[in-house]
């Protein structure tokens, strides 16, 4: 059987939607700055009548349009899938869409923007550098030999081995939260080497050694310490570290000719 | 920003991206987008996209023609259907080369699964015609164009907002845009300007949509002049999460799923005997709401069950990883163990901005096509919905009417359109628009003329319609009109001003929703979404024909063109 996922261990997902139409005031501590116009940036309190099944999202546009129309940030979908919504709610990297009141209690909440970026306006942050990352690790099928008159043959147990990574919705939040990344950003980061995981077990994929000796640098899968706050922050459940992990398998494997094996997980903290 | 390109295509969803990788390194090309592109709606598209593949059992593009033709309820043209499900097996073998990661069955091909309204032999039972990514579809198709298109170095505009199109004697010739970043108003000159923006789902208080589905091209082409077609055509998602719009993909049904009344019964038998919980949308929405009228109801409140109990753990984890998500984080329920509260949510347009198979805008009842000017996708109207679309059909729709319209600039461009120039059309309205509402001091306030908005379009224009509720709808969408002349802006920053962002958006709704609402009194029948109370039968001899809505000083006209019925004649409606 299965325990529960790391998303239900963060949250009380049980008895929600039941008995919940109580409203209560909780304070909202949010994180303003806008670096054209002020010397540095601080923090502006909200209290807002909420219920505890509020998304965190809700409560922000609340704001907005009841007590303060200056305040930016992003949103689209509004239910997880888009990852527009991406800041850091107290400490913790999530999105604001798929968080509720009631998974912080009382309150206070505080509302920051990512970390690990810059600042364009209060929770809005410059994600450049992060697709930058993204695009040097080439996120698209290498295959070219010229494909059959039907589609290419795939097995449902080749499928899987990157079955998990393709949930991954490019939020951001695993990049923010990682320790490596705030001390080098020339990093490529969790989300950047999960697309090169995705690409690299594809069975179609035909660039396994460009792809390799591209994963094959400090900067790129070795840059990875294992320390795991990507996945303890994923809102997708994705175990990041592992996959990282399977990379760094592969890489040595290919290396050494397949003699040595390291362990699965982590690698070489 | 550059200000001059060959083709510019507004909205970067499924139906913009394949638009641009049909056209990435031939053109000069720019992508506009009012968010992020991958954060797209398209994206949360879980289900499916339909083909007669034939990977899991016999199937033809015939039955799919004959579904989607009697899905609409015979309001589709059927040269566009044959078009696009001809296409179809194609166009998914094509994306799978691409690289999108369908889930595959035990042989290694595109898996497939059953779907509402996909049927084999004209309708005898339900066929499985949906290639799936489990239940993340969308999201996978979305993520491998953009990134094709980041590979051909498409350039992209992201987090600009269309305020207008430029025209010159006629012809389209370029855009203007918001940034948002800066509040600086941009003219870019095109020799062709692609419409992709998607609907417009935010006109109701309940939706599946984005927040960015405000339908701002279809309002912007109305203003200059383009007429809209059958947007009178709303489709109302049977299963949305209960107060909260989120949708519970059909593909919980597709997989064995079924909706329950307070007995426990399965209600869909009654209604569909056929196909039961897999009949068309419309259908099983104004079903759920007959229980809830009667008073079967859960616990007699507004609301079904969708039990989603019978399929197994496993297989949920497999196939419908995010809806078992979902309905986990909003509903507090394991749907693997309870099950999940439902009621239909607004989800999707049929109706759009007119175009003929190659995308080319129609801009008027004689079928005259608008030089330069393209749309593609749930903004435009090709129409292959007709009345009421079928589940899955809407991705198809984006990748083959996406993929023409491309096909069809180009040749555009190369039959010698003229050149692109920044110094072409009329920027003044447009810029006079944004400094007019930067400095707008009025009294009332966008959110609650939208809530009001919202509000009325769900209470009088939504599943059940009547004349005097549509005319309470009307009266309330000119009082909303009335009031937002006299709006007020209180940020005068121009840089990241998501409330004059959200005041041109409802300026687009308050617009559109008079076009709606005015369609929805002129189709005295029910076909389709399209459900009057005081007309309860579908009226062939008065009725078989698109509803064309024109600009007419201040007021909306309403006038009809013909219907392309090639292979299946009317019939009636059952399943």
């Amino acid at each position: 059987m299965h325990g529960p996922t790391p998303l239900e261990r963060r949250s009380s997902i049980r008895g929600r939607a039941r008995g919940e139409g109580r409203e209560m005031l909780v304070t909202f501590k949010v994180f303003r700055f806008d670096p054209q116009r002020d010397g540095a940036p601080r923090f502006q309190e909200y209290s807002v009548e909420v219920k505890p099944s509020d998304k965190i999202l809700d409560c922000l546009n609340r704001i907005r349009w009841e007590q303060d129309p200056s305040l930016s940030f992003r949103m689209s979908c509004a239910h997880g899938i888009c990852g527009s919504d991406a800041m850091r709610i107290n400490g913790v990297c999530a999105i604001a869409c798929q968080r509720l009141v009631r998974d912080y209690g009382e309150g206070p909440i505080t509302i920051e923007p990512l970390p690990n970026f810059r600042v364009l306006k209060d929770l809005m942050v410059d994600l450049e550098s992060f697709f930058e990352r993204y695009r040097k690790i080439r996120p698209f099928l290498l295959a070219p030999d010229p494909p059959p008159e039907t589609e290419r043959l795939q097995l449902p147990e080749e499928r899987a081995l990157f079955d998990e990574a393709v949930r991954c919705i490019l939020c951001a939040c695993c990049t923010a939260a990682c320790p490596v990344t705030e001390e080098n950003g020339a990093f490529l980061g969790p989300a950047a080497l999960l697309r090169g995981y995705r690409y690299l077990f594809d069975s179609r994929d035909q660039a396994s050694a460009e792809r390799i000796s591209l994963l094959d640098h400090p900067d790129a899968v070795w840059g990875c310490k294992g320390h795991g706050k990507c996945t303890e922050v994923c809102p997708k459940e994705i175990d990041v570290r592992k996959w990282l992990g399977r990379i760094k398998k592969r890489v040595h494997d290919a290396k050494k000719g397949g003699q040595r094996v390291l362990p699965e997980e982590g690698g070489s903290k | 920003m550059k200000l001059a390109h060959d083709v510019i295509i507004v909205g970067a969803g499924m139906a913009g991206l394949r638009a641009a990788v049909e056209l990435a390194g031939a053109v000069d090309l720019a992508v506009v987008s009012k968010v992020f592109p991958t954060r797209c709606h398209s994206g949360a598209a879980q289900g499916g996209i339909t083909a007669a593949l034939g990977n899991e059992e016999e199937d033809r593009w015939e039955w799919h023609m004959f579904d989607t033709v009697k899905g609409g309820d015979f309001l589709g043209d059927q040269d566009a259907i044959e078009t696009m499900v001809r296409d179809a097996p194609r166009a998914i073998v094509e994306l799978e080369h691409m690289g999108v990661p369908f889930s595959r069955n035990a042989r290694g091909k595109i898996a497939q699964r059953a779907f509402g309204g996909h049927t084999r032999d004209f309708g005898k039972a339900p066929v499985k015609r949906a290639c799936y990514a489990s239940d993340r579809t969308g999201r996978v198709i979305v993520d491998t164009l953009f990134e094709q298109c980041m590979r051909a170095g498409v350039r992209f505009y992201s987090e600009c907002h269309l305020v207008d199109l430029l025209f010159q004697e006629g012809r389209c010739v370029g855009v203007v845009l918001l940034e948002f970043s800066t509040g600086e108003i941009h003219t870019i000159g095109s020799r062709a300007v692609l419409l992709a923006t998607g609907g417009c789902g935010r006109l109701f208080k309940t939706t599946s949509n984005c927040f960015g589905n405000t339908g701002d091209a279809l309002s912007i082409a109305f203003r200059r002049g383009i007429p809209l077609e059958d947007m009178e055509f709303i489709q109302f998602h049977p299963t949305g999460i209960r107060g909260l719009g989120i949708l519970i993909s059909e593909a919980a049904r597709g997989e064995g799923g079924v909706l329950r009344n307070r007995s426990g019964e399965r209600f869909m038998e009654r209604y569909a005997p056929a196909i039961k919980d897999l009949a068309p949308r419309d259908i099983v929405s104004r079903a759920i709401l007959r229980e809830v009228q009667e008073g079967r109801g859960i616990e007699g409140e507004d609301y079904v069950h969708l039990d989603l109990t019978g399929i197994g753990p496993d297989r949920i984890r497999e196939r419908l990883w995010e809806i078992a998500s979902l309905a986990r984080i909003y509903a507090g329920v394991d749907p693997a163990h309870e099950p999940i509260p439902v009621q239909p949510t607004c989800h999707y347009m049929m109706g759009g901005i007119p175009t003929d198979m190659d995308g080319r805008v129609v801009g008027d009842p004689s079928g005259r096509v608008v030089p330069g000017l393209f749309a593609a996708g749930e903004c435009a109207c090709v129409s292959v919905h007709g009345a009421n679309r079928l589940g899955c059909n809407s991705l198809l729709d984006l990748v083959v009417f996406g993929r023409r319209a491309g096909k069809a600039m180009m040749a555009w461009i190369r039959d010698g359109a003229p050149p692109s120039s920044e110094e072409m059309g009329d920027r003044a309205w447009a810029e006079s628009r944004v400094e007019a509402l930067l400095r707008a001091r009025g009294r009332e306030k966008v959110p609650l003329i939208r809530e009001e908005l919202q509000q009325a379009m769900m209470d009088h224009c939504s599943v059940f319609r009547h004349q005097a509720g549509l005319a309470k709808a009307r009266d309330k969408v000119l009082e909303l009109k009335a009031r937002f002349r006299d709006i007020g802006i209180s940020v005068r920053e121009r840089r990241f001003n998501m409330e004059l962002v959200e005041a041109m958006e409802l300026g687009h709704l308050l617009d559109l929703a008079e076009v709606v609402v005015e369609s929805a009194l002129s189709r005295k029948e029910s076909r389709g979404a399209h459900y009057r109370e005081d007309y309860p039968t579908r009226n062939d001899p008065d009725c078989l024909a698109h509803t064309l809505a024109l600009r007419e000083g201040e007021r909306v006209r309403i006038t009809a063109k013909p219907v392309a019925i090639t292979r299946f004649q009317p019939v009636e409606r059952t399943y």
